[in-house]
């Protein structure tokens, strides 16, 4: 239930948009989930309604968007998709909680660099909040 | 498109638990921050205060080799969070859990996503203290510690290196000018007389122990039943009656 300690980061920021234009509730919520993270969707949004309701915020419409990953290497300028599929389960849940530690199971398949960007599909983002009945 | 990365806002609240919250620093490598931040938390521990202790040294984590910890079969507890395993009573985190030791290079924006990712997402709980080892350096993880935790104390290791002693009032002036505490000086590895005192005076600060270089402290490494037991817990447990009272 880590996805829980996600949920209250976002409702904490819905909050506090909300309050400031005086909104009565969120219209859409559209988050961005990084793959590399294998957000579990059901229980993140369990927690968002959940702790939603605690706040008073009511969210008509909830919107997740899947962000691939994509690699690419600083030394070799390789760059390259990548399936998080192809990882042990445990490593996938190790990246579950700290998607950097990526650097310690992955190489350029190229030149063998640890030393790579993630240049998408990493943590969780709000990418939209549409409030309504507000200022 | 502006996208927004809403950890930070929750950090704080993660944090607000917690009643002091103690940073070791020095720039130099090599002085012992991770065995005096370990003995201090121990050693608090022991005297029946909630303790937490933080590795933030990232890229190279030590503290839990220090300690005994099996980073393999132990881990941190899901609920709502993360809450770290308990070692000798003290909450210990450490991204060790998650790297099982193996290589981890890590940039800059990497160094300070990692932290904002265990601030964000471990539960401390009520702790009196939140001992925090850092990696030598005035880089992201030292950035990062003055920057999120509000109210932080510094405690600043040094050898009687001319390097260190260098490298240690250089950190001095860069926590005075940002309004940090200080809560002083340890003197770690002296041999003959302190040489930390003359720097100590010139910014009203305190020599809070002088350490003497303990030759098998290895000896006493790798479980933390032994390491309670070493020579370098009883100079760590004046430290810590100092900092107890306040």
């Amino acid at each position: 239930m880590h996805e829980w300690a996600l949920a209250e980061a976002i409702i904490k920021y819905v909050e506090a948009i909300s309050k400031e234009h005086k909104a009565k509730k969120v219209a859409k919520l559209v988050l961005r989930l990084g793959v590399l993270q294998s957000i579990d969707k059901d229980i993140l949004k369990f927690s968002l309604y959940e702790l939603a309701k605690l706040k008073g915020i009511v969210i008509d419409e909830l919107v997740f968007e899947d962000e691939e990953v994509s690699l690419r290497c600083r030394s070799c300028g390789y760059r390259w998709p990548f399936n998080i599929n192809t990882l042990s389960e445990d490593v996938r849940e190790a990246l579950h909680f700290i998607p950097e530690v990526i650097h310690s199971y992955i190489k350029c398949p190229r030149c063998g660099s640890r030393d790579f960007e993630v240049v998408s599909g990493r943590g969780v983002a709000i990418k939209e909040v549409v409030l309504s009945g507000g200022s | 498109m502006v996208v927004l990365d809403p950890r930070e806002l929750i950090i704080y609240d993660r944090l607000r638990s917690v009643n002091r919250k103690i940073a070791i620093l020095s720039p130099k490598g090599g002085v012992g921050k991770t065995l005096i931040s370990l003995a201090l938390a121990l050693s608090l521990s022991l005297k029946n205060r909630r303790v937490g202790f933080l590795d933030l040294d990232l890229t190279n984590p030590t503290a839990h080799i220090a300690l005994g910890v099996n980073v393999k079969d132990l881990k941190p507890k899901e609920e709502k969070g993360l809450i770290p395993p308990e070692i000798k009573g003290i909450k210990f985190m450490s991204i060790a859990y998650y790297n099982l030791d193996e290589p981890l290079p890590l940039r800059g924006h990497e160094i300070v996503n990692v932290i904002k990712e265990l601030l964000a997402i471990t539960i401390w709980g009520d702790l009196d203290y939140l001992i925090i080892d850092t990696p030598p350096g005035l880089s992201d993880e030292v950035l990062s510690v003055l920057k999120y935790f509000k109210e932080v104390e510094t405690l600043l290791v040094t050898t009687p290196s001319p390097l260190a002693l260098r490298s240690v009032e250089r950190l001095i002036k860069m926590l005075i000018d940002a309004k940090i505490k200080i809560l002083g000086i340890v003197e770690n590895m002296v041999l003959e007389g302190s040489r930390s005192n003359l720097i100590a005076s010139r910014y009203g600060l305190r020599v809070l122990s002088y350490i003497p270089y303990i030759s098998n402290l290895d000896h006493w490494l790798g479980d933390a039943e032994k390491f309670v037991k070493s020579p370098l817990m009883e100079y760590v447990n004046t430290l810590r009656s100092y900092i107890d009272r306040g």
